[in-house]
């Protein structure tokens, strides 16, 4: 930080004869960014590497990583096919399903409420704080034997399963991730000028006309932020079908934790991990790509 | 009005598995699934559970390392990349959106085989320079070590917001009455980002005490307390465990009122 303001944007480039008071500047730079690279190399890039070595690699005969190059493991994702059709149909599917619940919801508390609007946004955002394998369990009782399906019995309708089920597994998606969808389409919403669903309500629209041309697409940022966060968690996520689907449904991420701890089939592991990992950068790319054509000026709202 | 009462249905939905929870741990049953009313027992019988209490220890004192050196950590990146050129910058940027992308199972597996591999290669070296050597294992510092990675690019994103938000001419302000760089950073800087890192730091702590999947790969023989919480449910779910998840809850929602209390006392924080 020598004379100039700490907020200089760039070192400058340079500059002839400033070389002892650059050096000290210089150092201080480095020493500012040396934890945040050693973290990013150590816990991230490396290995993020060594499992990409590993798919390559061969199971050694108690398991764990045997060397060698061979694309076998790649080859054989067939016989996960289940976890991930799965993963890619409920992913999507829990991720539509938050956002079409969410939507009136973050309108109703952007647009409608006007007392106590940040008590009932803090009543959103509180379960999300708290721990989200308390949450899921709790579906536990609601849909198990002795819940929903003794009350739906008890009217009559009997033999109703849902706990284990992708049912089950969708209820606990929407509920787990509700909030983090909630809230972006909430920023977006809560921005939007009244004034314009006022004039287009004087020039003849119809509310859903206004709804449709007006509101729907200037929330278009919100949208695109909420979907890509529940998307990019579902992709990855564990303990829902851990919890709600009994091992009949399970996820991408419920066949590696299988491979690592139990079968300890690393390479195979790691092979469906890059796959997961590809699977969803390609998944997102398309996503942005068809975001930003038709979603206009939606692009400051992503993150 | 539709929209309201779809929206107060919402609400129900957010919080009756929660209220449930809290309803059975008053249980005076045996049995996790069916009530009987009404007792405080399992309270008792879960604070005098050694074992969730070692849990309780370990996923405390994990979130907090993790979240002070996270905190630690991006903010002195933020700073560093104020200070370097867009090459350097969109480096950083790209790393800090793959930390916050890469799904948390993929880092846990990950971090779980690149430490067992270098664990594998060191440990003998270790052994050949002094024997008494502890040798290095998973446990307590891969865990935060783990989480800090997903935690620190979380408040790099947090505070660099503020960062940039930050107005400019306060500084050059301060400069030009000749306050010296350090003394600009701690009287003027500082007090106006310290929202923010404080928002990361509660972020960081929050999310370390409730991971579960980063630390069921990388914890070793030690278990946190969502481990212990994902094993015992496995087993069956006891009033126990809804004991613990109750106490769980309201500390949470003691911490969110606490932190409403400060926002508002500050105003303009």
């Amino acid at each position: 930080m020598r004379g100039d303001s700490p907020m200089n944007t760039a070192v400058n480039a340079s500059p002839a004869g400033v070389a002892p008071a650059l050096g000290l500047g210089r150092r201080i730079t480095w020493l500012l960014l040396l934890p945040s690279t050693l973290w990013f190399l150590l816990l991230l890039l490396m290995p993020l590497l060594v499992i990409l070595v590993f798919s390559f690699g061969e199971r050694s005969s108690v398991g764990g990583y045997g060397g060698g190059f061979t694309l076998d493991n790649y080859l054989a994702l067939g016989s996960r096919a289940g976890a991930f059709s799965n993963t890619l149909v409920l992913a999507p599917l829990g991720t539509l399903v938050c956002l079409l619940v969410a939507y009136p919801l973050a309108y109703f508390l952007a647009v409608k409420v006007r007392r106590n609007r940040s008590l009932l946004l803090t009543l959103v955002i509180v379960p999300f704080w708290t721990s989200f394998l308390i949450r899921t369990y709790a579906w536990i009782f609601i849909l198990g034997g002795k819940g929903i399906p003794a009350l739906l019995a008890s009217l009559g309708l009997e033999g109703v399963r849902l706990i284990n089920t992708p049912t089950a597994v969708l209820v606990g998606i929407v509920y787990g991730y509700l909030p983090l969808m909630v809230f972006p389409l909430y920023v977006s919403l809560e921005k939007l000028d009244k004034r314009l669903l006022e004039a287009s309500g004087d020039l003849g629209a119809s509310r859903f006309e206004t709804f449709r041309r007006v509101t729907l697409p200037l929330s278009a940022p919100g949208m695109i932020t909420g979907v890509m966060l529940v998307f990019i968690l579902l992709m990855g996520e564990f303990l829902i079908p851990a919890i709600l689907g009994g091992g009949k449904v399970f996820f991408v991420g419920n066949a590696l934790v299988d491979l690592f701890l139990q079968s300890r089939n690393w390479p195979f592991g790691s092979a469906l991990a890059m796959t997961l990992v590809a699977l969803m950068l390609a998944i997102i790319l398309v996503y942005l790509k068809l975001a930003a054509r038709f979603g206009g000026a939606s692009r400051d709202g992503v993150l | 009005m539709w929209l309201r009462s779809y929206s107060t249905s919402l609400y129900l939905f957010l919080y009756a598995p929660i209220a449930l929870i809290m309803v059975f741990a008053f249980n005076a049953g045996r049995s996790g699934l069916s009530f009987q009313c009404c007792s405080v027992q399992w309270f008792g019988r879960a604070f005098g559970n050694p074992f969730i209490m070692e849990a309780l220890g370990n996923s405390a004192l994990i979130a907090l390392c993790s979240a002070l050196l996270s905190t630690l950590f991006g903010t002195l990146a933020v700073f560093g990349l104020q200070r370097v050129g867009g090459r350097v910058r969109r480096f950083f940027d790209a790393l800090t959106y793959c930390a916050i992308i890469v799904p948390g199972i993929v880092i846990g597996i990950a971090t779980l085989i690149a430490f067992i591999t270098l664990f594998d290669l060191l440990n003998p070296l270790l052994q050949a320079i002094d024997p008494a050597l502890p040798r290095l294992r998973m446990g307590f510092g891969t865990v935060v070590a783990a989480h800090s990675l997903f935690t620190m690019a979380l408040v790099m994103v947090i505070v660099r917001t503020r960062v940039e938000a930050l107005d400019k001419a306060l500084l050059e302000a301060s400069a030009d009455l000749y306050a010296p760089p350090l003394s600009t950073f701690f009287r003027v800087i500082l007090p106006q980002i310290a929202p923010a890192i404080l928002a990361g730091f509660l972020l960081a702590f929050t999310f370390s005490f409730d991971d579960f999947i980063i630390a069921f790969f990388v914890a070793g023989s030690e278990t946190t307390l969502p481990i212990y919480i994902f094993s015992s449910i496995r087993r069956g779910i006891t009033p126990e465990i809804n004991a613990l998840s109750t106490v769980i809850i309201a500390a949470s929602l003691a911490l969110l009122v606490a932190s409403r209390y400060l926002q508002n006392r500050q105003p303009g924080a």
